[in-house]
């Protein structure tokens, strides 16, 4: 991960985000907070959660009065091998909007390899189902406790995770191999 | 690779049902009509009546987000024309809002008019199709033949401002490819006079239709908690009764207070949000969509601030215009800066999301940057992906004749949801 | 079918007799002028198709707008759009099914030659698996573009007569040469070589 732009203070980020403020009152943990570019308060906010609070942390965001994030509206993967200053490898990206305070949170949770695992949180937003298995796709992350984890962009046999840095842009192969009919073929 | 596949999700059974039932298994595309290219329904089916639904995806998925760590910033505006191919500008769109935010730059006044006019033709453009193909589904061609007519308009005056009909790329990071024509406003205007009268015709077919309506009401219902529940957003969600539109609720472009820094508000438009979840629901709601976005055109289209569309080019971010390229060294210099890899500017390092109301719903892209001159991670948030979740739930109860309805209210354009 | 002389021999006088040339150029021509497309629209090419079967540019003028998507009923496949490798069994399957004779036109950049996504799962260009008679460029092509493509499939079936799809072999064997202003005005397209 890249080091946050040094202007932007812990704390604001924490005065400026009601949700924020209420995760870490209520949870023990010490958060960290990867603002991004924008000013603190402008929705672009991003908060690290360590892989074994995930789901509990995720509850709390979707109940609590001053958070409720109703709904999911984004669950990325992102591959962060040849990422200048990177620490970890693979981060999924939760992108939470709540309609009922009119705010956005985002969540991130890296895992490495080998055998990077992370809770699912389809019993929290019935919303993860599919994007679950999208990043399970594409990146190879698994999501525990998610009742059909299987391909879903490429076909089951594909074998590799195209998403990934160490696979290149034109595949392995996968496009040539495949039999020619011809014109006399019925 | 076709493989044998089976219904794998979770078969309903009901209660009280004591009678040993001969279920069978029906496959639904992906080459078939309704199915709007590459989708694939395996239906479990009890008669006529839909038992279980398992849909496969992913007979489109090109690579889109590998893509965008290949292309500059600029470049990749082309493969954004082909996600949501039925409204290319919108996507144009998107994607530069997600890149300005992640560089910081505010565009001019005069680029965020032309552009939220240009997103609400694209928006007229995409519910025209949706809602032509919706009849064609239900079997009543003449509304999809007489939808084309306001799209080959539309059409024309994409051709006219930015040289393609169809796949436009009309957009760049700081501005626009070039600035409209003195004669596009006039021929603007003259849409907007034709097109009501379009939409008329078309409703006049569907919308009291008593076939219609029997076919699409009440069938394929959504509660606004389960709406919001998976994820759904746009005239999907606003026909369940969610009211969220990312124009009013989190405002972009022209849809921002003070928007040209002369103080002007946003045009005045209403968000139409309906209460009944069906099919029906979904078509009334983008026929409203649409006359709002008729409305928002006519009154931004006389109203273009003057001035340059883009932001000046000495922080060497957005291209120069042509005539500065050929006829000044300087133009000449930036220029070669921008387009050659290993020059050009350095944007920052971090991430940015950047979110439109596209007219399928939240259309959104999530950047990485490292600071190089291609993106380091390109993430769409695809608004049809996130629809198209629940139409499992849909579907079960409902008969096979209401597959087709159902899917095409969704509005799954196959290149956004596979990417 | 090769057509021979009255006598029954093969190739009598090297040309084929009169009454069943004059049945031959018949079938061509009901052939030709009502062909059945099977729209295979995967993607963008598939909404040019659509606006090419609309009123402006109407298909219908060539006796094309009988769009089946069966392929048994079918019997020009337009591939509009790109096809991934996880669609091509679909395509080829497609393709086995229609019956002869049968006609094949790739539509746009992306399934001629996989256009913008030289990505892993993109094929690059249908015609390394199956085969096809007509490419039609563009990314999209324009409808104009599109119905060029149907009256050039229009020419070889005037060509290639009653033929099946294996004895036509490939192509019109057309050579485009650029036209130089003093040539007065030519067909548009090629001359045929």
């Amino acid at each position: 991960m890249s080091e946050p732009p040094a202007d932007i203070a812990t704390e604001k980020v924490v005065a400026g985000h009601p949700a924020v403020r209420a995760l870490v009152e209520s949870f023990d943990q010490q958060f960290d907070f990867a603002p991004g570019l924008l000013k603190a308060g402008e929705n672009q906010v991003c908060v690290r959660v360590p892989p074994d609070r995930l789901l509990e942390v995720m509850t709390f965001l979707r109940h609590d009065a001053r958070c409720r994030f109703e709904q999911l509206s984004d669950l990325a993967g992102v591959d962060y091998l040849q990422f200048p200053g990177a620490t970890d490898r693979f981060a999924v990206v939760y992108g939470l909007v709540s309609l009922t305070h009119n705010h956005r949170l985002w969540v991130k949770c890296f895992v490495n390899d080998p055998d990077p695992k992370v809770p699912s949180v389809v019993a929290v937003w019935k919303g993860a189902d599919w994007p679950e298995r999208e990043v399970y796709d594409l990146f190879g992350i698994v999501f525990e406790g998610h009742p059909d984890l299987r391909r879903i962009l490429t076909w089951e046999g594909f074998g590799a995770h195209p998403l990934r840095k160490d696979y290149p842009l034109r595949g392995l192969g996968e496009r040539e191999s495949y039999p020619v009919i011809g014109r006399d073929h019925a | 690779m076709t493989g044998e596949w089976q219904a794998t999700s979770r078969t309903m059974i009901e209660p009280g049902r004591d009678r040993r039932v001969e279920r069978w298994t029906l496959n639904f595309g992906p080459q078939h009509p309704a199915t709007h290219t590459t989708l694939q329904l395996v239906l479990e089916l009890d008669g006529e009546r839909v038992v279980a639904c398992t849909p496969h995806i992913g007979y489109l998925h090109s690579g889109f987000e590998k893509l965008g760590e290949h292309h500059t910033y600029d470049q990749y505006v082309t493969v954004t024309d082909r996600m949501n191919y039925v409204s290319p500008m919108a996507n144009n769109i998107a994607w530069h809002h997600a890149c300005e935010k992640l560089f910081g730059i505010e565009i001019t006044p005069r680029c965020k008019a032309i552009r939220t006019i240009i997103l609400e033709l694209a928006r007229i453009q995409d519910h025209l199709l949706c809602l032509g193909a919706m009849g064609l589904d239900v079997g009543a061609m003449t509304v999809f033949l007489y939808e084309f007519k306001p799209r080959e308009w539309i059409y024309d005056l994409f051709e006219e401002i930015c040289g393609a009909r169809f796949t436009t790329s009309y957009t760049r990071v700081g501005g626009l490819m070039h600035d409209m024509p003195d004669a596009w406003p006039d021929h603007v205007k003259s849409f907007c006079r034709r097109t009501p009268e379009a939409i008329d015709d078309m409703e006049v077919l569907l919308t009291r239709n008593r076939i219609f309506i029997e076919r699409t009401k009440g069938i394929g219902v959504v509660g606004h908690d389960d709406a919001i529940d998976w994820g759904l957003t746009g005239p999907m969600a606003r026909a369940s009764g969610v009211k969220r539109d990312l124009r009013k609720d989190e405002p972009f472009l022209c849809y921002e207070h003070n928007w040209d820094g002369a103080g002007s508000s946003p045009p005045q438009f209403k968000v139409p949000i309906a209460t009944g979840g069906d099919v029906y629901s979904r078509y009334l709601v983008r026929v409203e969509e649409m006359r709002q976005s008729l409305s928002i055109v006519e009154q931004l289209i006389d109203n273009i601030p003057a001035g340059s569309v883009n932001v000046e080019p000495e922080g060497k971010r957005t291209l120069s215009s042509k005539s500065e390229v050929y006829f000044s060294i300087e133009g000449l210099i930036h220029h070669f800066e921008k387009i050659m890899t290993n020059r050009g500017f350095t944007p920052p390092m971090g991430e940015a999301y950047g979110a439109i109301e596209s007219p399928n719903g939240e259309l959104g892209f999530f950047l990485v940057s490292d600071g190089g001159n291609a993106p380091y991670r390109v993430r769409c948030r695809p608004p049809s992906f996130m629809n198209y979740q629940c139409y499992p739930q849909l579907i079960v109860g409902h008969q096979i004749s209401d597959v087709p309805p159902i899917l095409g209210s969704i509005n799954i354009i196959a290149a956004e949801l596979d990417r | 079918m090769e057509l021979t002389g009255p006598t029954g021999a093969p190739g009598h006088t090297g040309q084929p007799a009169y009454a069943l040339t004059r049945l031959d150029k018949l079938l061509a021509w009901a052939r030709r002028n009502s062909l059945w497309p099977l729209p295979y629209a995967t993607a963008c090419c598939g909404i040019e198709l659509m606006a090419t079967a609309a009123s402006r540019f109407d298909i219908a003028r060539f006796g094309a707008e009988a769009m089946r998507f069966t392929p048994r009923q079918c019997d020009l496949l337009v591939v509009a759009g790109r096809v991934t490798i996880k669609m091509m069994p679909v395509l080829q399957r497609i393709y086995t099914q229609m019956t002869e004779p049968k006609w094949v036109i790739s539509m746009g950049a992306c399934c001629s030659s996989g256009g913008e996504f030289d990505t892993y799962a993109v094929v690059q260009g249908i015609d390394q698996f199956m085969p096809v008679d007509v490419y039609v460029p563009g990314c999209p092509p324009c409808p104009e573009t599109l119905l060029e493509g149907f009256m050039t499939i229009q020419r070889i079936i005037n060509e290639g007569r009653a033929r099946p799809s294996h004895q036509r072999g490939r192509g019109l064997r057309i050579r485009v040469e650029p036209r130089s202003p003093s040539q007065s005005s030519a067909t548009e397209g090629g001359q045929e070589g």
